[in-house]
Order: structure tokens, then sequence, then C-alpha cells
């Protein structure tokens, strides 16, 4: 059980497939896809607090760090290299977590969530008001980076880009789903259960729920930064509570169970809202909407959750 | 010989117009099975809440091995050597047998690790021992949810032993079981308890276990002791037989 299913090395034989196969025959999907994983890789924080049965509607604040780091030390210090930027954009929000951490996590449920809420409109406000530093609803432009020094022209960056988000989104699963099977990991899903017991075990729930959001903070700016170099742009919107909403939305539509479900809702996620903005304009929304409703009520588990399903009757016959 | 584990002076607690404990002197001595009981809302849980941290008494202390211990939380409580039971089983339910106790088994060792997995800890068969010790070893990678009550609780116990305390106190280890596998689990207990050199103190409401299976007695009453002996003298006392046991 521990150990990888070969259902999951399946899904991670398509995900890789599908990140370099798509670009290479439909290029305009290549920002698609890199958006996808580097969601995706937010994503996997949310699915690490709901282990401990905790929401967080305010996870956009990591994500709008991650972002913002990247757009301010382009627009101060001068456009950066984009390995630079995938180790700043995590340690700023990673430190911010961990300060915003030491108070939220005397929460929980309603409170828990509301309190992340509180804390990342209060930085979706600053970056809309302090309008010298922030350019304000306007956003900062992002530069084209360079990749370990290099300049790249824009589709051949497009294509690294989307691999090395790729890797990243790799090794944040394999490395989300080995913390899930640890013992923090699983003191996590214990603070859901029987939170008194953990604390009869000699063990700090709060520490244990601190740790797991300082790693989702950090994931959530890790997936700011490459949002931002993709879409070239940086606005307060990607702090707004709305923001956080979508990535709690894509959990649960993949499926919160295992670090797989994080990709697998943003790419229908994301598929369904490029594929309906284009033919239907403002009706995607109405289309996830009732994707959404339909799998919470025939498929609680997610989308993972339906594979597994599939996979384990096909095993029977 | 016998060395004081915890010593319980004056603790005193009050909820609204009840008093659960006025003034309650006991010390758990080191080796002993002490027994605890008396009629419904006479304060004995209330007494296991007060000495693991759980409640805070209004007034008095309580050590162990001379340590205060008061005003610490159970977390703290627990490390130092003190585990507890519960009266209706306390599991992880989401979780497997084992996945439990290895738990527990990580928390003791202070293994607070996100790298390594659960199952691969190295006290996978010291637990998979206790387990067999307690006689619940082939429910092992069975989910929690998924025993019957009996297990449950000796899942429970398992996981308060899987932390190697000095003392363990046990909220009605027998209750919610068939009378017919009373006796069973507490003959695995007591066994498991002299095996890992606990000392225990257990809330009991069956006269036959306490006569059986208790080295001391100790009769509360509307949050105070009203004696404390042998059980072979305590349930002869003609106020304890008429009070507590009804005869």
């Amino acid at each position: 059980m521990a150990r990888l299913s070969n259902l999951h090395r399946v899904l991670i034989a398509i995900a890789i497939a599908a990140s370099i196969i798509v670009p290479a025959l439909l290029p305009s999907w290549t920002t698609l896809v890199t958006l996808i994983l580097a969601k995706g890789i937010v994503v996997l924080g949310i699915i690490i607090l709901l282990q401990a049965g905790q929401v967080s509607f305010g996870h956009a604040m990591f994500f709008g760090l991650g972002a913002y780091s990247v757009a301010f030390w382009g627009k101060y210090l001068g456009t950066g290299d984009l390995l630079l930027y995938i180790v700043i954009a995590p340690v700023v929000a990673t430190l911010v977590g961990a300060l915003v951490g030491v108070f939220v996590v005397r929460y929980r449920e309603i409170f828990f969530g509301m309190l992340n809420l509180a804390f990342s409109m209060v930085l979706w406000s600053l970056l809309e008001k302090l309008y010298h530093f922030t350019n304000g609803a306007d956003g900062i432009r992002v530069a084209r980076p360079t990749i370990a020094g290099m300049a790249f022209p824009p589709e051949t960056f497009q294509y690294l880009l989307l691999y090395i988000t790729l890797a990243l989104a790799l090794v944040a699963s394999f490395a989300v789903q080995r913390y899930l099977d640890s013992p923090l990991g699983h003191m996590l899903k214990a603070i859901k259960t029987n939170e008194t017991r953990l604390e009869y075990l000699g063990v700090s729930a709060r520490k244990v729920l601190l740790i797991g959001y300082i790693i989702s903070a950090f994931l959530g700016g890790l997936g700011g930064a490459l949002v931002t170099v993709a879409q070239q742009i940086a606005t307060p919107e990607f702090a707004f509570w709305t923001k956080s909403g979508e990535f709690v939305f894509i959990a649960i539509l993949g499926g919160t169970a295992n670090a797989a479900g994080a990709f697998a809702g943003a790419a229908m996620f994301e598929i369904v809202r490029f594929l309906a903005a284009a033919k239907l304009a403002n009706a995607w929304q109405l289309i996830l909407g009732v994707v959404l409703i339909v799998i919470i009520m025939f498929a609680p588990s997610g989308l993972i959750g339906l594979l597994k399903r599939g996979a384990a009757s096909e095993g029977k016959r | 010989m016998s060395n004081v584990l915890i010593s319980a002076r004056g603790l005193k607690i009050r909820f609204g117009g009840v008093i659960a404990a006025d003034g309650i002197d006991l010390d758990v001595l080191e080796g002993e099975n002490l027994a605890i009981i008396g009629p419904n809302g006479a304060g004995k849980t209330t007494f296991l809440n007060m000495t693991t941290g759980y409640l805070r008494p209004q007034a008095g202390s309580v050590s162990f091995l001379g340590k205060d211990i008061t005003a610490l939380p159970p977390r703290t409580i627990t490390k130092l050597g003190v585990a507890r039971a519960f009266q209706i089983p306390q599991l992880f339910l989401e979780q497997t047998v084992m996945e439990n106790m290895l738990m527990s088994a990580a928390a003791r060792t202070g293994q607070m690790t996100g790298f390594r997995r659960l199952m691969d800890l190295p006290e996978r068969a010291e637990m998979e021992a206790l387990l067999d010790l307690v006689g619940v070893r082939a429910f092992a990678d069975r989910r929690t949810f998924e025993l019957p009550e009996g297990q449950r609780k000796l899942v429970d116990i398992a996981l308060a032993l899987a932390l190697k305390p000095r003392v363990l106190l046990m909220d009605e280890p027998t209750s919610g079981v068939a009378s017919a596998e009373k006796m069973g689990i507490m003959d695995i207990l007591t066994n498991a308890l002299k095996q890992q050199k606990v000392s225990s103190v257990f809330v009991e409401h069956d006269m036959e276990m306490v006569e059986r299976y208790a080295s001391r007695v100790a009769v509360w009453s509307s949050g105070k002791i009203q004696i404390v002996g042998p059980p072979s003298e305590v349930l002869q006392n003609a106020e304890v037989r008429a009070h507590v046991i009804g005869i």
C-alpha cells in the first residue's frame, strides 16, 4: 500500500508523456501544460492540510508571495535567473508561512480557514494599495528570465520552462507522497481523527500541523513563481480569495487522498477553462461548477478515487 | 520497597454545583494494580483527568517521581512516563492497527520525520510482539474502525503500552465488553502489564474483576476517598458493601 501502486505508475507515465507530447503536437498548449503542473504543485500544499482536516481559504497568499518575489526582483534588481527565482520565491513563502503558521495552527476548521483568509486579504490589500511599489491592480510585468545565465528565444524558453516545471512537479509529488506516508504525515491524519489521543501519545498536534503548514507555504511560493514566469505578470489577483478557493476546488476535484490528485484536478480544471473560455466565453465557471457538484455527489474521493475504483473492478474480473 | 510513582495531594475541583474532587490524597506505588471503585459521578474519571493534565485541579498538586506535574499538559506528562487508556477506545480510525501502533512508537522514540515511511520504522517487530501480547496481532493490517469493540479496547491499551510507560491509567478497561470476554481481556492485560513492568491504576465497576486483579483498592464517594486497602479487606467493609457494591 505504501509502495507505488500500478495505478500510480501509469498516472506518472501519462503525466510525463502528456507534458512532452502535447506541446510538441499543439505548441499553443505549452503554457497551459506548464500552468497545470505549476498549480498542481500549489494544490499539493492544500492536500497536505486536508490530511489534518483543515481547509485554508487563504493559500493564495503564498502563491502571491511567490509571484511577487519574482516580480519585485525583476522590478528592483533587474531581470533574474529562473533558477534563482525558484529558490527565492519558496524561501520567502516559507518564512512568511512559518510566521503566519504560528498563529493559525492554534485554530481548527472554520476558524483556521477564516484566519487564513484574513491574512491573505491583508496581503491582497497591500498589493492593491501600495501602488507606488506594486503598480496596484495593473500588476507588475515580469520579463523573461535567463536560465542558468543563458538567454533563450521565447519559443525555446516556453519548452524549457515546461520541462523544468515538470521536473519540479515530479520531485514535489514524490517528496509529498513520502511525507504523507511518514510518521509526520500519519500524525497529520491523526489530528483529523483524534487530536486528543495524539496529545496523549506525547505529540504536539500544533507542531505537527505547523510543519505541514510550512511545507504547504513552500509549495505555494514555488507554484506562484512558476505561474508568474509562465504568464509574465504578477497581479494582486494572485493573492485574492477566489484564487484560494480555486486551489481548494482543484484539490477536491482531483481527490485529496494522495499527491496524484493535485495534478489530475489541475489538468481537468485548466483544460475545461481553456476550452470553454474559447468557445463558451463566461460559461466555463458554470461547467466547472456542475462538474464539481457531480464529483462531490458521485465520487467524493475525486478523479483519482474514480480511477482507483475503475482499476479495482478491472482487477476483480 | 515500594516506590511512590504518582502522588496526589489535596486535589479539589468543582463543576458548577458538583464537587468532583474534594481533597483527594492518594499515592500510586510501583508494581501495584490499583483499582478505583465507587458509584457513578463520584469523580473517578475526573481523578484520571487531573493526574494526566487534561483538567487542572483548582487546588492541590500532583507529582510524578517527585516532580510536580500539576500544570503540565497531557503530552508532557505522557513523555515523563504516565500513559492513559480510555473508557471509549480513542484510536485513529482512518489508519490500520499497525499504523496506530507505529505512531505511538515514533512518538516515544522521537522519530518525528517526514522522510522515512512510517511502516519502515525499526520498531515494527516490537509492535508486532506487543500486539501479540495483547492478542490482536491478527488485526494488525485492518483499519481500526473495522474492529469489534473488545479488540478496539485492547488496541487502545496497546497504544499506551507502546509508549513504555512507568504507570498506565485505565478507565474501565472491560466496560463495553461482553461479560464472557471480560476475564480473558483482564488476564491478557495483567499479563502484559507484568511483562512490561508497568504499574497500573484502573477504574472498574465489576467487583469480580477488582477482587481478582487488583492489589489495592481505593473507594471513591462524592469526590472523596472513603477507604483504601487490600481488596480482601475493602470489599468486606460493611459501608462499601452497602453503598458501592449494593449488597
